[in-house]
């Protein structure tokens, strides 16, 4: 187990560490420099700037102070704004951890509930229902969805308000970001669930004359929840992409939306350091999700 | 008491003759030898695949779906008289009424041309957009973008995927070993994050050079897509590919070619390749979706299609401006999106059942 853990985490360093490099020789792939105005402007000036920010010397020089300075926490200054990153991108994923994390817990509880229900009514009515709804909520890209809702709840019904910078209203956000999960996590427990109610120890549960409720959820259900476990790291992945549509979307200030508008205005700096957080936020929860994921069961091979 | 019989033992196995009379003996009759022949046709994997799939309501409802939307993307352009780029233009002067035109709506000019000359003019289906450009010819180019995206990128996984998982499955030992070590890299890389990295960067890298060739057209944004796509998308169909020719190759017919003197080449090609073939029909019925989300995705960012060329997420996108006013422009691309995904994922779900015999 330790061993697997250890190659496990190696492989996260490695993975993260590739991201960086792909991220900061990609973006000084990019034509023309971060002081390149329309207004032409003072070479002496540029040259100045360029020695303070390091941008003078050798690339794999630069590389290394790049790397050097994000390990000691500075993840440089936005290249708009001038503000230092860090601070904006902590602050503005506050608000998208908010709804993301949301998002996923309604995605996890509903989803397991919906999948228990389509499993054990297989084949009836609930469970087609189900199954039809999620089918339909796998085929639609979270912008469609978050465009949709935003339209119909909106500007034609009025429900909800569109925009309020002192109390916003994340029901819609959430829905539009938590639907995609939701449906393949119904999915993914009702046919775990099927498997586990065909098991011998359900059985034997059963003849030994434990009630029903009780085999359902402490011997099948408990045993169906394991494949779901595998796709909490997608999901915080789809989550973190996803939000960047749906808070673009719904106008919420989020990391996702200032990942958005960075690529527009073209600042490079800030691009490099949220695709960078981005990444390890994933690559973590993907590492944390396979060893969580072999403790709980046991029978999975270590390899 | 005479003749007697040896007396036959309870459990003996003998024949006991004095039941059968010559009758019995006779040679069968050509009809009887007939009923013997085999009538059916002996059925191929590929067949009996088949077979299963055409039970499947909602497979074959699917491929249905699929053809029409096929059949008018490429039908429709050769009789609407409009083009994608076009501005709407009566006699040759471009209509400036001729903007956000509702279903089957005829500008002013359109209308006084048609009663001057009495010739009917085409109608604007889905009416027009922003910019009096024909909006149902738009829908057409996008799905046909969205469309080509997803099969292209599906090809490129096919290939690469196949190619690479084969080579790491079948020689095994250390090159499978560090194939495999660059699979897990790669897999471990969050994608999405990659592809609009590598978008934003190829889109100003790209954007000068292409001016010119053939891939001017197509613009920096697909080409980078496509370039993503190939370096990232095909480690799935690798894993699956070496895993199932991991099992295939320890068969003994594999055996036997080996021992017959065959090419390496030539043992994958027909006896390992061909055993896999469900896992990769499969896996490729269920790419060209997530392709297409993909691509939808990132013309819904700005990083996908240059103008004037579409595709469904960038008409959606571009609706979102006038959603309040003209919300029918951003529901048509987005039903069409959910069709064609909706009706892929079924397809390929069908596809697993009738072709995937060993699961369940």
């Amino acid at each position: 187990m330790a061993k697997y853990i250890a190659k496990r985490i190696l492989l996260a360093i490695v993975s993260i560490w590739i991201i960086t490099m792909i991220t900061f020789f990609a973006m000084n792939a990019i034509p023309g420099g971060p002081f390149n105005k329309e207004k032409a402007t003072d070479p002496k000036v540029i040259q100045e700037l360029e020695a303070r920010y390091n941008l003078d010397k050798p690339l794999g020089t630069q590389y290394v102070l790049y790397m050097n300075n994000l390990l000691h926490g500075d993840w440089g200054v936005s290249l708009k704004t001038g503000r230092p990153i860090w601070q904006d991108m902590t602050a503005k994923f506050s608000v998208s951890a908010k709804l993301g994390g949301r998002a996923a817990i309604i995605a996890i509880i509903i989803g397991i509930i919906l999948g228990a229900i389509a499993a054990l009514t297989r084949n009836k009515l609930p469970d087609r229902l189900i199954i039809f709804f999620t089918t339909l909520g796998t085929a639609m890209p979270s912008f469609v969805l978050a465009t949709l809702l935003l339209l119909v709840f909106c500007l034609k019904l009025g429900w909800f308000q569109v925009y309020s910078a002192s109390d916003p209203n994340y029901t819609l956000p959430v829905i539009a970001l938590a639907v995609y999960p939701m449906a393949y996590i119904t999915r993914l427990t009702k046919t775990s669930m099927l498997d586990a109610l065909n098991q011998d120890y359900v059985r034997t549960a059963r003849a030994k004359g434990v009630s029903k409720i009780k085999v359902i959820f402490l011997h099948a259900l408990r045993n169906a929840l394991i494949p779901v476990i595998t796709y909490v790291g997608p999901m915080v992945a789809y989550i973190l992409t996803g939000s960047m549509v749906v808070e673009n979307i719904f106008t919420i200030g989020g990391l996702g939306s200032t990942f958005v508008t960075s690529i527009t205005n073209r600042d490079y700096t800030t691009i490099m350091a949220v695709t960078i957080f981005l990444a390890i936020l994933m690559v973590v929860a993907n590492l944390l999700t396979d060893i969580v994921y072999k403790f709980v069961d046991p029978r999975i091979k270590l390899d | 008491m005479d003749n007697k019989e040896m007396k036959k033992s309870l459990l003996s196995a003998q024949v006991d003759l004095s039941k059968f009379s010559a009758a019995n003996f006779e040679k069968a009759t050509d009809e009887e030898k007939r009923q013997q022949d085999v009538m059916g046709e002996s059925t191929t994997f590929f067949k009996d695949g088949m077979r299963r799939l055409r039970k499947n309501p909602l497979a074959m409802g699917s491929i249905v779906v699929l053809a029409l939307i096929l059949l008018i993307i490429i039908i429709a352009p050769h009789f609407v008289p409009y083009s994608y780029d076009q501005i709407i233009a009566v006699n040759g002067v471009r209509d400036k009424g001729s903007a956000n035109l509702g279903f089957f709506m005829y500008s002013q000019k359109e209308l006084d041309y048609m009663n001057e000359t009495g010739e009917d003019l085409f109608p604007h289906i889905f009416g027009t957009d922003g910019l009096g450009r024909d909006y149902f010819i738009r829908v057409i180019y996008g799905t046909r973008v969205s469309l080509a995206v997803g099969v292209v990128a599906a090809i490129m996984v096919v290939l690469i995927g196949i190619v690479y998982g084969s080579i790491a499955g079948y020689f095994g030992g250390k090159v499978d070993l560090i194939m495999m070590r660059i699979v897990d890299i790669i897999y471990s890389l969050p994608d999405m994050l990659i592809i609009i990295l590598l978008s934003v960067v190829l889109k100003e890298n790209l954007s000068g050079k292409l001016a010119g060739t053939i891939f001017s057209s197509l613009g920096a944004n697909m080409i980078s897509m496509f370039i993503v796509f190939g370096l990232l998308y095909w480690v799935s169909m690798a894993r699956l590919i070496r895993g199932q020719i991991l099992t295939i190759k320890n068969n003994e017919y594999v055996l036997a070619a080996r021992c017959i003197g065959t090419s390496n080449a030539k043992i994958l090609r027909t006896h390992i390749l061909p055993n896999c073939l469900s896992v990769i029909i499969i896996t490729t019925a269920l790419q060209i979706p997530s392709a297409i989300f993909t691509e939808s995705y990132l013309s819904f960012l700005g990083l996908g299609v240059s103008v004037p060329l579409s595709s469904l997420g960038s008409l959606a996108n571009d609706a979102r401006a006038g959603m309040q006013s003209y919300p029918e422009r951003l529901v048509i691309p987005a039903v069409i999106i959910c069709l064609i995904v909706l009706a892929l994922n079924l397809l390929g779900d069908g596809l697993r059942d009738a072709f995937d015999t060993k699961l369940d």
